[in-house]
Protein backbone atom coordinates (compact mmCIF):
# COMPACT_ATOMS: atom_id res chain seq x y z
CA UNK A 1 0.00 0.00 0.00
CA UNK A 2 2.76 2.92 1.27
CA UNK A 3 4.61 2.20 -2.21
CA UNK A 4 1.79 3.44 -4.12
CA UNK A 5 0.67 6.61 -1.83
CA UNK A 6 1.16 9.90 -3.43
CA UNK A 7 3.89 11.23 -2.95
CA UNK A 8 2.74 14.65 -3.94
CA UNK A 9 3.54 17.16 -1.09
CA UNK A 10 1.64 19.87 -2.61
CA UNK A 11 -2.27 19.79 -1.68
CA UNK A 12 -5.25 19.69 -4.32
CA UNK A 13 -5.90 22.94 -5.35
CA UNK A 14 -9.68 23.82 -4.20
CA UNK A 15 -11.62 24.49 -7.34
CA UNK A 16 -12.49 27.98 -7.09
CA UNK A 17 -16.02 29.51 -7.32
CA UNK A 18 -16.13 31.77 -10.24
CA UNK A 19 -18.52 33.47 -12.66
CA UNK A 20 -18.78 30.49 -15.09
CA UNK A 21 -20.02 28.10 -11.80
CA UNK A 22 -23.42 26.63 -12.62
CA UNK A 23 -23.07 27.19 -16.90
CA UNK A 24 -23.22 23.56 -18.42
CA UNK A 25 -19.61 23.36 -18.00
CA UNK A 26 -18.32 22.87 -14.89
CA UNK A 27 -14.15 23.57 -15.59
CA UNK A 28 -12.90 26.61 -14.74
CA UNK A 29 -10.03 28.94 -16.48
CA UNK A 30 -7.86 25.15 -17.73
CA UNK A 31 -11.68 23.77 -19.06
CA UNK A 32 -12.67 26.67 -21.18
CA UNK A 33 -9.00 27.26 -22.77
CA UNK A 34 -9.55 23.59 -23.70
CA UNK A 35 -12.96 24.37 -25.00
CA UNK A 36 -12.10 27.41 -26.65
CA UNK A 37 -8.89 25.62 -28.48
CA UNK A 38 -11.32 23.18 -29.87
CA UNK A 39 -13.76 25.58 -31.23
CA UNK A 40 -11.23 27.88 -32.51
CA UNK A 41 -9.19 25.16 -33.93
CA UNK A 42 -12.05 23.49 -35.78
CA UNK A 43 -13.22 26.65 -37.36
CA UNK A 44 -10.03 27.52 -38.33
CA UNK A 45 -9.21 24.40 -39.79
CA UNK A 46 -12.69 24.52 -42.10
CA UNK A 47 -11.87 27.85 -43.14
CA UNK A 48 -7.96 26.87 -44.07
CA UNK A 49 -9.95 24.21 -46.82
CA UNK A 50 -11.78 26.69 -48.34
CA UNK A 51 -8.98 29.46 -48.47
CA UNK A 52 -6.36 27.16 -50.33
CA UNK A 53 -8.97 26.28 -53.22
CA UNK A 54 -10.23 30.10 -53.42
CA UNK A 55 -6.40 30.81 -53.84
CA UNK A 56 -5.52 27.87 -56.38
CA UNK A 57 -7.95 30.04 -58.50
CA UNK A 58 -4.72 32.14 -59.36
CA UNK A 59 -3.85 29.27 -61.36
CA UNK A 60 -7.51 29.25 -63.46
CA UNK A 61 -7.79 33.12 -64.43
CA UNK A 62 -7.33 36.29 -63.20
CA UNK A 63 -11.16 36.58 -63.81
CA UNK A 64 -11.84 33.57 -61.61
CA UNK A 65 -10.12 34.80 -58.88
CA UNK A 66 -10.93 38.07 -58.67
CA UNK A 67 -14.53 36.76 -59.08
CA UNK A 68 -14.33 34.45 -55.83
CA UNK A 69 -12.60 37.13 -53.93
CA UNK A 70 -15.12 39.80 -54.72
CA UNK A 71 -17.36 37.44 -52.07
CA UNK A 72 -14.83 38.87 -49.73
CA UNK A 73 -15.51 41.82 -49.72
CA UNK A 74 -18.89 41.85 -48.90
CA UNK A 75 -19.69 43.60 -45.70
CA UNK A 76 -21.21 40.55 -44.34
CA UNK A 77 -18.33 38.71 -45.25
CA UNK A 78 -16.13 41.47 -43.52
CA UNK A 79 -18.02 40.91 -40.28
CA UNK A 80 -17.41 37.02 -40.25
CA UNK A 81 -13.31 37.69 -41.08
CA UNK A 82 -13.32 39.89 -38.67
CA UNK A 83 -14.70 37.02 -36.19
CA UNK A 84 -11.94 34.74 -37.63
CA UNK A 85 -9.13 37.05 -37.09
CA UNK A 86 -10.28 36.48 -33.43
CA UNK A 87 -10.58 32.67 -33.45
CA UNK A 88 -7.12 32.81 -35.11
CA UNK A 89 -5.44 35.28 -32.39
CA UNK A 90 -7.16 33.33 -29.98
CA UNK A 91 -6.06 29.72 -30.94
CA UNK A 92 -2.43 31.23 -31.67
CA UNK A 93 -1.79 33.25 -28.09
CA UNK A 94 -3.49 29.94 -26.26
CA UNK A 95 -1.53 27.51 -27.66
CA UNK A 96 1.67 29.35 -26.67
CA UNK A 97 0.26 29.44 -23.19
CA UNK A 98 -0.42 25.71 -23.61
CA UNK A 99 3.51 25.53 -24.62
CA UNK A 100 5.05 27.63 -21.20
CA UNK A 101 2.10 25.38 -19.33
CA UNK A 102 3.88 22.06 -20.23
CA UNK A 103 7.65 22.98 -20.15
CA UNK A 104 7.72 25.84 -17.44
CA UNK A 105 6.98 24.93 -14.31
CA UNK A 106 6.24 28.41 -12.97
CA UNK A 107 3.43 28.95 -16.19
CA UNK A 108 2.06 25.03 -14.66
CA UNK A 109 1.28 26.67 -11.54
CA UNK A 110 -0.23 30.10 -13.03
CA UNK A 111 -2.17 28.80 -15.80
CA UNK A 112 -5.31 30.30 -14.65
CA UNK A 113 -3.85 33.98 -14.20
CA UNK A 114 -2.22 33.07 -17.73
CA UNK A 115 -5.60 32.14 -19.35
CA UNK A 116 -7.07 36.19 -18.47
CA UNK A 117 -3.15 37.53 -19.61
CA UNK A 118 -3.99 35.68 -22.78
CA UNK A 119 -7.74 36.75 -22.86
CA UNK A 120 -6.30 40.65 -22.32
CA UNK A 121 -3.43 40.32 -24.93
CA UNK A 122 -6.39 39.31 -27.46
CA UNK A 123 -8.60 41.84 -26.54
CA UNK A 124 -5.26 44.27 -27.36
CA UNK A 125 -4.52 42.79 -30.39
CA UNK A 126 -8.11 42.70 -31.48
CA UNK A 127 -8.48 46.54 -30.64
CA UNK A 128 -5.54 47.47 -33.71
CA UNK A 129 -7.03 44.83 -36.04
CA UNK A 130 -10.71 45.49 -35.88
CA UNK A 131 -10.98 49.25 -36.26
CA UNK A 132 -8.50 49.14 -39.37
CA UNK A 133 -10.29 46.06 -41.13
CA UNK A 134 -13.57 47.59 -40.68
CA UNK A 135 -12.94 50.86 -42.10
CA UNK A 136 -11.68 48.75 -44.98
CA UNK A 137 -14.42 46.62 -45.08
CA UNK A 138 -17.39 49.58 -45.07
CA UNK A 139 -14.71 51.89 -47.28
CA UNK A 140 -16.63 52.47 -50.90
CA UNK A 141 -15.14 49.99 -53.56
CA UNK A 142 -12.83 51.79 -55.59
CA UNK A 143 -13.75 52.13 -59.48
CA UNK A 144 -12.50 50.92 -62.62
CA UNK A 145 -11.63 47.42 -62.30
CA UNK B 1 -4.43 -16.29 2.24
CA UNK B 2 -2.70 -13.10 0.08
CA UNK B 3 -2.86 -12.77 -3.75
CA UNK B 4 -0.84 -11.12 -5.18
CA UNK B 5 -2.11 -8.40 -7.76
CA UNK B 6 -0.35 -6.08 -9.82
CA UNK B 7 0.54 -2.95 -9.11
CA UNK B 8 -2.50 -1.18 -10.46
CA UNK B 9 -0.95 2.10 -10.88
CA UNK B 10 0.56 0.25 -13.55
CA UNK B 11 -2.08 -1.03 -16.06
CA UNK B 12 -1.85 1.68 -18.48
CA UNK B 13 1.82 2.58 -18.26
CA UNK B 14 2.47 6.04 -20.02
CA UNK B 15 5.14 4.17 -22.53
CA UNK B 16 4.53 0.19 -23.33
CA UNK B 17 7.28 0.33 -25.97
CA UNK B 18 10.64 1.49 -26.67
CA UNK B 19 11.53 2.96 -29.96
CA UNK B 20 9.72 6.13 -32.22
CA UNK B 21 6.57 6.94 -30.77
CA UNK B 22 4.33 8.40 -33.66
CA UNK B 23 2.01 10.23 -31.09
CA UNK B 24 5.08 11.53 -29.51
CA UNK B 25 6.13 13.24 -32.39
CA UNK B 26 3.27 14.68 -33.00
CA UNK B 27 2.83 16.31 -29.65
CA UNK B 28 5.72 18.24 -30.47
CA UNK B 29 5.42 18.84 -33.96
CA UNK B 30 1.91 20.47 -32.62
CA UNK B 31 4.26 22.64 -30.52
CA UNK B 32 6.62 23.17 -32.84
CA UNK B 33 4.63 23.69 -36.11
CA UNK B 34 2.82 26.30 -33.96
CA UNK B 35 5.41 28.87 -32.73
CA UNK B 36 6.27 28.96 -36.35
CA UNK B 37 2.96 29.55 -38.02
CA UNK B 38 2.08 32.33 -35.44
CA UNK B 39 4.82 34.18 -37.12
CA UNK B 40 3.92 33.55 -40.63
CA UNK B 41 -0.21 33.93 -39.88
CA UNK B 42 0.13 37.21 -38.33
CA UNK B 43 2.64 38.56 -40.38
CA UNK B 44 -0.15 37.27 -43.61
CA UNK B 45 -3.15 38.98 -41.61
CA UNK B 46 -0.98 42.10 -41.15
CA UNK B 47 0.52 42.50 -44.14
CA UNK B 48 -2.55 41.45 -46.46
CA UNK B 49 -5.13 43.24 -44.27
CA UNK B 50 -4.05 46.25 -42.14
CA UNK B 51 -0.46 47.43 -44.19
CA UNK B 52 -1.45 47.23 -47.62
CA UNK B 53 -3.91 50.32 -48.11
CA UNK B 54 -7.29 49.45 -48.84
CA UNK B 55 -6.78 45.93 -47.08
CA UNK B 56 -9.27 43.33 -48.05
CA UNK B 57 -10.68 45.37 -50.75
CA UNK B 58 -7.07 46.07 -52.49
CA UNK B 59 -7.14 41.66 -52.78
CA UNK B 60 -6.99 40.64 -56.47
CA UNK B 61 -4.84 38.56 -58.95
CA UNK B 62 -2.58 41.89 -59.44
CA UNK B 63 -1.93 41.89 -55.44
CA UNK B 64 -1.60 38.29 -55.24
CA UNK B 65 0.09 37.01 -58.47
CA UNK B 66 2.48 40.53 -57.54
CA UNK B 67 3.39 38.89 -53.83
CA UNK B 68 3.23 35.37 -55.43
CA UNK B 69 6.22 36.09 -58.03
CA UNK B 70 8.62 37.33 -55.05
CA UNK B 71 10.62 34.18 -53.98
CA UNK B 72 10.03 35.13 -50.71
CA UNK B 73 6.57 35.12 -50.27
CA UNK B 74 5.96 32.33 -52.48
CA UNK B 75 8.70 30.30 -49.56
CA UNK B 76 6.53 31.84 -46.58
CA UNK B 77 3.29 31.03 -47.92
CA UNK B 78 4.05 27.23 -49.11
CA UNK B 79 5.80 27.09 -45.76
CA UNK B 80 2.70 28.07 -43.80
CA UNK B 81 0.42 25.82 -46.19
CA UNK B 82 2.28 22.51 -45.61
CA UNK B 83 2.44 23.59 -41.57
CA UNK B 84 -1.33 24.75 -41.30
CA UNK B 85 -2.39 21.90 -43.47
CA UNK B 86 -0.29 19.27 -41.38
CA UNK B 87 -0.81 20.99 -37.41
CA UNK B 88 -4.80 21.60 -38.15
CA UNK B 89 -5.10 18.02 -39.79
CA UNK B 90 -3.47 16.25 -36.68
CA UNK B 91 -5.85 18.68 -34.53
CA UNK B 92 -8.87 17.30 -36.38
CA UNK B 93 -7.44 13.50 -35.84
CA UNK B 94 -7.33 14.04 -32.37
CA UNK B 95 -11.01 15.31 -31.99
CA UNK B 96 -12.06 12.70 -34.26
CA UNK B 97 -10.39 10.00 -32.28
CA UNK B 98 -12.01 11.52 -28.92
CA UNK B 99 -15.51 11.87 -30.09
CA UNK B 100 -15.95 9.39 -32.92
CA UNK B 101 -16.22 5.74 -31.33
CA UNK B 102 -17.21 3.26 -34.47
CA UNK B 103 -14.40 2.10 -35.77
CA UNK B 104 -16.06 2.00 -38.82
CA UNK B 105 -16.53 5.58 -39.01
CA UNK B 106 -13.74 6.67 -37.41
CA UNK B 107 -11.34 5.56 -40.42
CA UNK B 108 -13.62 6.89 -43.16
CA UNK B 109 -13.31 10.23 -40.96
CA UNK B 110 -9.31 10.09 -40.41
CA UNK B 111 -9.36 9.04 -44.17
CA UNK B 112 -10.97 12.05 -45.04
CA UNK B 113 -9.02 14.27 -43.55
CA UNK B 114 -5.90 12.61 -44.50
CA UNK B 115 -6.96 12.78 -48.07
CA UNK B 116 -8.23 16.58 -47.62
CA UNK B 117 -4.46 17.42 -46.18
CA UNK B 118 -2.82 15.83 -49.03
CA UNK B 119 -4.75 17.07 -51.97
CA UNK B 120 -4.63 20.84 -50.63
CA UNK B 121 -1.17 20.38 -49.95
CA UNK B 122 0.16 19.09 -53.60
CA UNK B 123 -2.34 21.66 -54.96
CA UNK B 124 -1.16 24.43 -53.26
CA UNK B 125 2.85 23.95 -53.54
CA UNK B 126 2.21 22.99 -57.24
CA UNK B 127 0.08 26.16 -57.92
CA UNK B 128 2.55 28.49 -55.88
CA UNK B 129 5.36 27.71 -57.91
CA UNK B 130 4.08 26.96 -61.59
CA UNK B 131 1.63 29.76 -61.92
CA UNK B 132 2.20 32.51 -64.48
CA UNK B 133 1.89 36.07 -63.04
CA UNK B 134 1.39 37.46 -66.58
CA UNK B 135 -0.76 34.87 -68.52
CA UNK B 136 -0.61 36.14 -72.44
CA UNK B 137 -4.07 35.99 -72.78
CA UNK B 138 -5.40 37.73 -70.07
CA UNK B 139 -7.09 41.38 -69.69
CA UNK B 140 -3.83 43.66 -68.91
CA UNK B 141 -5.74 45.70 -66.61
CA UNK B 142 -5.67 42.73 -64.24
CA UNK B 143 -2.37 41.89 -64.29
CA UNK B 144 0.21 42.76 -61.26
CA UNK B 145 2.05 46.24 -63.07
CA UNK B 146 5.26 44.84 -64.18
CA UNK B 147 3.43 42.75 -66.56
CA UNK B 148 3.56 45.86 -68.68
CA UNK B 149 6.98 45.59 -68.69
CA UNK B 150 7.82 42.19 -70.07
Amino acid sequence: MSETSSSLTLPDPAPQKTSFSGTLYRGNEGMWSWVLHRITGVAIYFFLLVHVLDTALIRVSPEAYNAVMATYKNPIMGLGETVLVGAVVLHALNGLRVIMVDVWPWATRNQRPLFWIVMGLVVVLMAYFVPNHLINVFSPMEGGH
Amino acid sequence: MTATIENPNYAYPARSKRGPSFEKAGWIFMRASGVVLVVLIFGHLAYNLIWTPGGIHAIDFGFVGGKLADPFWQWWDVTMLWLAILHGSNGMRTIVNDYVHKPRIRQIALGAIAVAAVILILLGTLITFTFDPCPPTADPSLLPSFCADL
